[in-house]
């Protein structure tokens, strides 16, 4: 039995349908992320599942319970807003325990309960604050502290994190993942930020125009894109795209790349990762998808062992991040990323030979974006 | 020590003196028709009929105002006013209380409950505030007799709440425009109903639009004549209309200093509920129109 389980849920705002039959279910203690562009459905999924807008058809399961129609009231659904939401008149210690209130819980078992979570999420001195005397992370803090006091089924988080700078966000992060850890809980997390979603995620649900493109693992929807669309929202520097001209037969498929305008450049493509589908693109134009490290400096100790296909490229663009270096290099009609290690020496203007891992490279057709192989 | 960099040239400094002269002058004036009152309102009416109308009393006394509080002759009776001003506490604390009790509910659910039509029923609403009193006489001493309710105190508090939800609904439905609907829907997830949600999360936050509601229907309802002199019956009429009556009273000599006198008792309330809360008043009209 799932903790919770959408099944072919839509909803429509007037005339424009902003959930496509979405389903999906996931497992007690299992923490999932909705991510995707913004207008892309997953805050109004997350509406829908804690019952603030009501679904147009489909159905919405908790622990096998058809809770489609309940109010929010009668859901145990707890959620953590983006502005926090945290109730400008109650102290702390008044905003943790009002779910409680509100759910006629005797008042000693309430104050214990805001006494556990203000020791877990190490906010015990600020519980006669006001909301306003607190900075965004400690806000951030109490409006989680108001979640978990109320031991609910589900957890629900709208981008909790969006609103912080970025080192904090890293590491609040960390404390969302250690809690998950340490407390089991089932969570549905909403965000736009793709390392968010890599980071914390035990599955991650992919949308795009109100439908699930993928779900999946992250390590699945990180390296076996369903489609382009997904294999370009995940990951950072992005996915490169070349177009290639798909040439010879199975066990020998070449990819042809223009470069410079002139040469031409043949990849190989592994015949392990060889399919079907590729049989009737021969001659066809298809895009190939590489990560930014994907690509390696040629090292000349290693010599014929090396793995990947040698390239050569003219480097344009140097980028240090200071873990490692990023290089823009024009490749097929525009230019592609490479990651490289922090001691790479090249300049912009100078020729680098790298090699690209086409193993780890991905297929897709050129018209429909699709993943052929 | 004033927070602005100035020039301090001499020609500036000239121009300063003058603009300062020309607001003292300007607040004088203004100050005028007061000053005027209250002196008239202290001399016996012999010095009134003798001197100048901005002379100092020679012999100052209260015994007009004892006289408008008390004895004075509004009509067939010589009571004074004081029956009549808390004739007119009785009607503005119950007419102001639920006026503002109904805009605030409304304004909640207009904002928070939205509903099909809540725009179209909200812009009905406001055509209230342009409603002058003259038209509604009539039509509305009907409809209190039909409830039973005319010439008496419940009607006349009837009439100005159903004036006065107008302008309630619209304070407190812009006001709550501006409250994010998020912390509407974490206590809905919390558990608390509509009325709840209305009592815990949001009248505690609307301290500023309440002040400015009160301020706005106490001053409204207790300045009425019209519907005062319409719809009150004979013994619960407001302090408005005993003053009308009282000054307009004929019998003998005409008494300046009581007229005056009791102009001002009639006036006093108003300006005290500006003084304790007006700092709110400003403070709310423009809350929600910066970023806070």
């Amino acid at each position: 039995m799932s903790a919770l389980e959408i099944d072919n849920v839509c909803k429509d705002f007037g005339t424009t349908r902003v959930l496509e039959e979405v389903s999906l279910a996931i497992d007690s203690g299992e923490f999932l992320i909705l991510v995707g562009p913004s207008g892309c459905g997953k805050s109004t999924l997350m509406n829908a599942i804690a019952g603030l807008e009501p679904v147009t058809s489909g159905r919405i399961l908790v622990g096998g319970e058809d809770i489609t129609w309940r109010t929010p009231a009668e859901r145990d659904i707890a959620m953590v807003f983006q502005s926090y939401a945290l109730y400008p008149s109650m102290s702390v210690r008044g905003n943790i325990a009002f779910g409680l209130e509100m759910r006629k819980v005797p008042k000693a078992e309430r104050e214990a309960a805001v006494e556990r979570v203000a020791d877990l999420l190490q906010i015990s001195h600020l519980l006669e604050r006001k909301p306003a005397q607190l900075s965004g992370g400690q806000r951030q803090r109490v409006a989680m502290g108001r979640a978990l006091a109320r031991e609910p089924q589900i957890y629900l988080f709208d981008e909790p994190l969006s609103n912080l700078d970025a080192k904090l966000r890293v590491e609040m992060r960390t404390e969302i993942k250690k809690l998950h850890q340490r407390l089991g809980t089932t969570i549905v997390y909403v965000t736009h930020d793709q390392i968010e979603a890599m980071t914390l995620a035990d599955s991650i649900a992919v949308m795009r125009e109100g439908r699930i493109l993928q779900l999946g693992t992250p390590d699945e929807v990180y390296n076996n894109p369903v489609d382009k669309y997904v294999a370009g929202f995940m990951g950072s520097p992005s996915m490169n795209f070349i177009d290639a001209t798909l040439q010879g037969q199975a066990g020998d498929y070449r990819l042809h790349v223009i470069t410079d305008g002139e040469e031409e450049l043949v990849l190989p493509w592994p015949a392990e990762r060889e399919t079907p589908a590729l049989a009737e693109h021969v001659g066809g134009t298809l895009t190939l998808g590489v990560r930014p490290e994907h690509f390696a400096e040629e090292d000349a100790r290693l010599g014929d062992r090396a793995e990947g296909t040698l390239l050569s490229a003219r480097v344009s663009v140097v980028e240090p991040t200071g873990a490692d270096i990023l290089l823009q290099l024009p490749l097929g009609d525009g230019e592609v990323t490479a990651r490289v290690g922090p001691d790479c020496r090249v300049r912009p203007g100078e020729r680098l030979d790298l090699r690209v891992d086409m193993r780890r490279g991905v297929l897709f057709a050129a018209d429909s974006d699709t993943r052929l192989a | 020590m004033d927070s602005v960099i100035r020039s301090r040239t001499p020609m500036a400094r000239v121009w300063r003196l003058l603009l300062h002269a020309t607001l003292l002058l300007a607040a004088l004036w203004y100050l005028l028709p007061l000053a005027v009152m209250v002196l008239t309102s202290i001399k016996p009416l012999e010095e009134i009929g003798a001197g100048s109308l901005l002379a100092l009393p020679e012999n100052p006394t209260l015994a007009p105002w004892l006289k408008a509080w008390g004895s004075a002759c509004t009509g067939m009776r010589c009571e004074g006013m004081s029956g009549y001003f808390w004739n007119s506490f009785a009607i503005v604390i119950p007419a102001v209380v639920i006026a503002t009790l109904i805009g605030a509910l409304n304004g909640y659910a207009l904002t928070k409950w939205r509903f099909k039509g809540a725009e179209l029923l909200f812009g009905m609403m406001l055509f209230g505030c342009f409603i002058p009193f003259q038209v509604i006489l009539l039509p509305m001493a009907q409809t209190l007799g039909w409830l039973g309710l005319s010439s008496s105190r419940a009607g006349l508090i009837f009439v100005h709440v159903v004036f006065g939800i107008a302008f309630t609904t619209l304070f407190f439905r812009n006001f709550y425009v501006s409250i994010p609907d998020e912390l509407v829907s974490a206590a809905k997830l919390d558990g608390a109903g509509f009325f709840r949600i209305f009592w815990r999360i949001l009248l505690p936050v609307s301290k500023p639009i309440i002040v400015v509601s009160v301020i706005w229907q106490f001053t409204q309802i207790w300045n009425d004549f019209l519907f005062g002199v319409a719809f009150s019956g004979y013994g619960a009429q407001p302090v408005t209309v005993a003053l009308n009556n009282l000054v307009n009273t004929s019998t003998g000599v005409k008494e300046y200093n009581v007229d005056m006198a009791a102009a001002m008792i009639a006036a006093l309330p108003t300006l005290v509920v500006y003084v304790l809360a007006g700092k709110y008043f400003v403070r709310g009209l423009t809350a929600g129109s910066v970023k806070g």
